[in-house]
Order: structure tokens, then C-alpha cells, then sequence
């Protein structure tokens, strides 16, 4: 695709054992390819289960792949762990919030492990919550914060260390109308703000279609059978027949 | 009161305890049932004069140096065996061969092995600890959510950052627990260990009153050590309290 990729995953597959003897096994992705540019901001659509989340996990280095490469920025992002510290932010689909830490702690983590100073963490995680209507809760501890608003604090903290990558699965699930779409403005705001590679999970197509610039729609075992590029100024029509298609790509099993 | 864990109805029970010896003492010879205030002036005399001071403090450290030991290499043995299975599979049958070996087994072998005597009741605490602080230890390892990691390492901490913001605040509560059971462990061991020559401590002094028959001073160095054990085990419930204030409670019990 674009000349500078953040990411391109190159005929990757994930297999997993099944069972408690792991005797079975499954695949979560297979034969995977995809390349994202420096910047872009994507937006994936698929089933449950198609292995979205596995794709992440490749992607942020969290798992192995079990054949083919991943490269992240030029970087294999499993082998050359530490070299990705600052640089990426994930929004995980439930909210993984520490317990033992308080709303501003939590946001505060990334920067901690970045070595921000003290002060200067803390300044910048009571923005982010401000910013994310979380003010008057920054000393709270999870446990007294609702689903909401925990979902709330993860993106928080995700978008804190300003990353060069943001992931984000199913971010804006579970919030109300209002504030699911003040997010999303902020979202592509801080996107084109720092200039970093976005990639979100998503489970509407209204939404896919409101913030991607790219569209990709997985089908299981993840691999992409669909693409769409949108700009600003596709019409309305393409873009009613966007949506007709994805809507296609997400019913039929594998079939585009 | 209540924060440090006595109620009314606790002090109404060792009340009631302390009642029924007294009327025990009226029909007993002082030998067999002293009269509770005849053991409350020992029991004082002990923290009065500074000799019986020293063998009190004395078992104390033992206790609280010989757990220290076996809480720094459980927790070496934990993480080693929480980080290969190969090592578990090894460390395993060892620890639960070592469960099996009574106190008095340490004793015949430390005093055979050893000069020293602190040594000797050191090497006896930590050996009889040391299998159940790694088993807790362990189990508090592995109580470590997997979310809770990966969400953790996606921002690339160091080892160091990553034991002090993951594994030091999941494992803490188990750490608690496993010092309050073997703190109990531990003082019922040293007085077996204090029997391999140590000229002071309480198990020495008990010692001392069972060749003089002396059953006032049996229970009142008796309630010293239980005592201790309370008042340390207080002091982690305190602790306990402090460093877990985060945890939500549940309005309805079960
Ligand atoms: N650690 C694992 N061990 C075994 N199987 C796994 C593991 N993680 C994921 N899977 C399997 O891989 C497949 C893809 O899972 P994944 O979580 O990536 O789906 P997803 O697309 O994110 O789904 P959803 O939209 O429901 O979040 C599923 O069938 C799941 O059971
Ligand atoms: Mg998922």
C-alpha cells in the first residue's frame, strides 16, 4: 500500500491447541496478509470469533505468530519487545483495569513505565480523564466506577503515552450515544493530531464507516474479504453501497 | 479495640476460660491447676525482670529471622517454579518429601550437621516453613491475571517495573496469608528447635519447668508465645487492611 507501512503482516498464521490434552488444534488466523500505512486509520469488521483480537495481540507483540512475519514499524514486535516501550497504546476490549490503582494511576501506568516523572504523569492522566468526562473520579478505584466509565479509563490510558500505534478493540462499545460519539471525535482527532496509525475493532458498520478511512472486513479464520477506501468526499451513494457490500461480506460465510 | 480484632464476645470467651481453671484451682493441688492469679504474677515476673525479657525477645527473633529465611527462598523457589514447569516437576516431589518430615527430625539432624546453636534453630525454622510458604507463594504467583499481563507488557515495562506494578500488588494478599499460617507454623516449631541447647528462649524456660514441675510457670511462658503470635498476627492484620483497602466489598454476605 502506502510507501511508508507501519504494519504489514506477511502470510501470518496463529494456531492454537485446543483442549485440556491440546490435542485438537485451531486456527485464529490463516494466511493473514495486510499492510498498513504510516497515519492510516483502519477500521475491521468482522464475526465473532474470526480471531480480530488474535490479530491485535499479533500485531502488539503480546503473541507468536505461528508461521509467516510480522512487522510493525520495521520491527518484528514479538522478538524486539523493548524496542516498541512508548510507542504503542491498546485499548483492549474488556477494560483491564488494575484494581489496586486509582482511576489516575491507571492512566497514569504507561507513562510510569516510560519513566515520566511523577508530576508530570499525573498532570497529563488528570487531562486525559477531564477530557474523557471522568472529572471528580481521577482518586476512585475501579470497583466504584461504572462499566462505562471503566471503559473510559482504558482509552484513557491507552491515548496518554501518545502512541505511534493505537489499537483499539471495540473501544466505544457500551457507552451511551453521546459520549460513544464525543469519543469518536476525539479519537480521530488524536489520530490526526499526532500523526500515529490507528486500527479499530468495531462491530458497526456505521461506525466502520464513520471513522475509517480504510475498511477491512474479516472472515474466520482471520483473513480480509472485503476492502473499501473511503475519503471525505465519497458521495453518498458509493458510500450506501459500501455499506451494502460489507453487510454482504459479514453474512456470508467467506463469501465476499 | 475492634479494629484490632477483639470483640466482646472473644474476651468474654478466654473470660470464661480463665473462670473455669480458677474453680479448677480450688479442687486441684497448685501443682496441677495453679490459680490463675498465681500465673498472671509469673507471667508478669517474666516481662519484669530483664533475664526472662531476653529469652522471650529471643524465641521472638527466632521465629520472625527463621520465617524471614523461609519467605525469601520460597519466593525464589515460587518464582522459579511458577516460570518453568520443568523446575516445578523437579522442586515438587522435594518440597512434598520435606512436607512429610516431623520437626523433631530437623532437630536430631541440625544438632548432628551444626555447631552453631542459632544456626541450628535457624536452619530447623527454615526447613520446616519452607514447603508451605512456597506452595502459598506459588499460588499467589499463579492467581496473576493474564489480561491484567498482557494489558501490562503492551507498554513494555522492565523485569523490575513489571514485579513492582503486577506481580508484588496480585501476589501481596497471598503473601499475607502465607505469613499468618506459617507464623502459627513457626512458633509451635521453636520451641522444638530451642531444645537443641539453647541456653535461653521459651522453649528452654519450658523446659526448665517441666524438671521443676512447675505448672504456674509452663502456662504463664505458654501465654507468652501464644501472645506474640497474636500480636504479630494483628500487626498483619493491619497491614492486610491498609494494603487491600482497594478491594470492594460485597453488601450482602454469603
Ligand atoms: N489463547 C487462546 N487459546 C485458544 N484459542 C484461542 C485463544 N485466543 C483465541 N482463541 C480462539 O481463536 C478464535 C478467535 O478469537 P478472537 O478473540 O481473536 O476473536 P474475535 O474476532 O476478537 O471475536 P470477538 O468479536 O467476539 O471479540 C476463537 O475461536 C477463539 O476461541
Ligand atoms: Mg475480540
Amino acid at each position: 500500500m502506502s510507501a511508508a507501512a507501519a504494519i504489514t503482516l506477511d502470510r501470518v498464521a496463529k494456531r492454537f491447541e485446543r483442549g485440556a490434552a491440546g490435542d485438537s488444534e485451531l486456527y485464529a488466523v490463516r494466511e493473514l496478509s495486510l499492510s498498513v500505512g504510516a497515519g492510516e486509520l483502519v477500521a475491521i469488521l468482522g464475526p465473532t470469533g474470526c480471531g480480530k483480537s488474535t490479530t491485535f495481540n499479533l500485531i502488539a507483540g503480546l503473541i507468536r505468530p505461528s508461521s509467516g512475519s510480522v512487522r510493525v514499524m520495521g520491527h518484528d514486535p514479538y522478538d524486539e519487545f523493548d524496542w516498541f516501550r512508548g510507542k504503542i497504546g491498546i485499548v483492549f476490549q474488556s477494560d483491564r483495569l488494575m484494581p489496586w490503582r486509582s482511576a489516575l494511576d491507571n492512566v497514569a501506568l504507561g507513562l510510569e513505565l516510560n519513566k515520566c516523572p511523577r508530576e508530570e504523569r499525573r498532570a497529563i492522566a488528570r487531562a486525559w480523564l477531564e477530557r474523557l468526562g471522568l472529572k471528580g473520579h481521577a482518586d476512585d478505584f475501579p470497583h466504584a466506577l461504572s462499566g462505562g466509565m471503566r471503559q473510559r479509563v482504558g482509552i484513557a490510558r491507552a491515548f496518554a503515552v501518545r502512541p505511534a500505534l493505537l489499537l483499539c478493540d471495540e473501544p466505544f462499545s457500551g457507552l451511551d450515544a453521546v459520549t460513544g460519539d464525543a469519543l469518536r471525535r476525539e479519537f480521530v482527532d488524536l489520530v490526526r493530531e499526532t500523526g500515529c496509525t490507528g486500527i479499530f475493532i468495531t462491530h458497526s458498520i456505521e461506525e466502520a464507516l464513520q471513522l475509517g478511512r480504510r475498511i477491512l472486513v474479516f472472515q474466520r479464520p482471520a483473513r480480509i474479504v472485503y476492502e473499501a477506501v473511503l475519503d471525505p468526499d465519497t458521495s453518498r451513494d458509493s458510500r450506501a453501497e459500501i455499506r451494502a457490500e460489507i453487510r454482504r461480506a459479514l453474512g456470508g460465510d467467506g463469501i465476499p | 479495640m475492634k479494629r484490632l480484632g477483639f470483640r466482646f464476645e472473644g474476651i468474654a470467651a478466654m473470660a470464661g476460660l480463665a473462670l473455669a481453671w480458677q474453680i479448677a484451682s480450688y479442687f486441684f493441688p497448685p501443682f496441677l491447676f495453679p490459680s490463675v492469679p498465681a500465673i498472671a504474677r509469673r507471667f508478669a515476673g517474666i516481662f519484669l525482670e530483664a533475664a526472662p525479657l531476653a529469652d522471650a525477645l529471643s524465641t521472638a527473633a527466632r521465629i520472625l529471622l527463621g520465617l524471614g529465611g523461609a519467605f525469601v527462598l520460597g519466593a525464589v523457589l515460587a518464582l522459579l517454579m511458577g516460570r518453568s514447569e520443568r523446575f516445578r516437576r523437579y522442586a515438587h516431589p522435594l518440597l512434598n518429601f520435606n512436607q512429610g518430615i516431623p520437626a523433631l527430625s530437623w532437630v536430631v539432624i541440625s544438632i548432628i550437621w551444626f555447631k552453631g546453636i542459632e544456626f541450628r534453630i535457624f536452619f530447623i525454622m527454615v526447613m520446616t516453613t519452607l514447603p508451605a510458604f512456597t506452595y502459598q507463594l506459588l499460588d499467589a504467583y499463579r492467581s496473576m491475571s493474564k489480561e491484567l499481563l498482557e494489558m501490562t507488557l503492551s507498554f513494555r515495562p522492565s523485569r523490575l517495573d513489571l514485579l513492582r506494578v503486577l506481580v508484588l500488588p496480585t501476589v501481596m494478599p497471598g503473601i499475607l496469608t502465607a505469613w499468618k499460617v506459617n507464623l502459627g507454623n513457626a512458633a509451635r516449631v521453636v520451641v522444638v528447635a530451642e531444645l537443641v541447647g539453647a541456653t535461653g528462649g521459651i522453649g528452654y524456660e519450658l523446659l526448665q519447668q517441666q524438671q521443676l514441675f512447675d505448672m504456674a510457670g509452663a502456662i504463664a511462658w505458654t501465654i507468652v508465645l501464644v501472645v506474640f503470635v497474636l500480636i504479630v498476627q494483628s500487626l498483619l492484620g493491619l497491614i492486610e487492611r491498609w494494603s487491600l483497602a482497594y478491594r470492594p466489598l460485597a453488601e450482602r454476605g454469603l
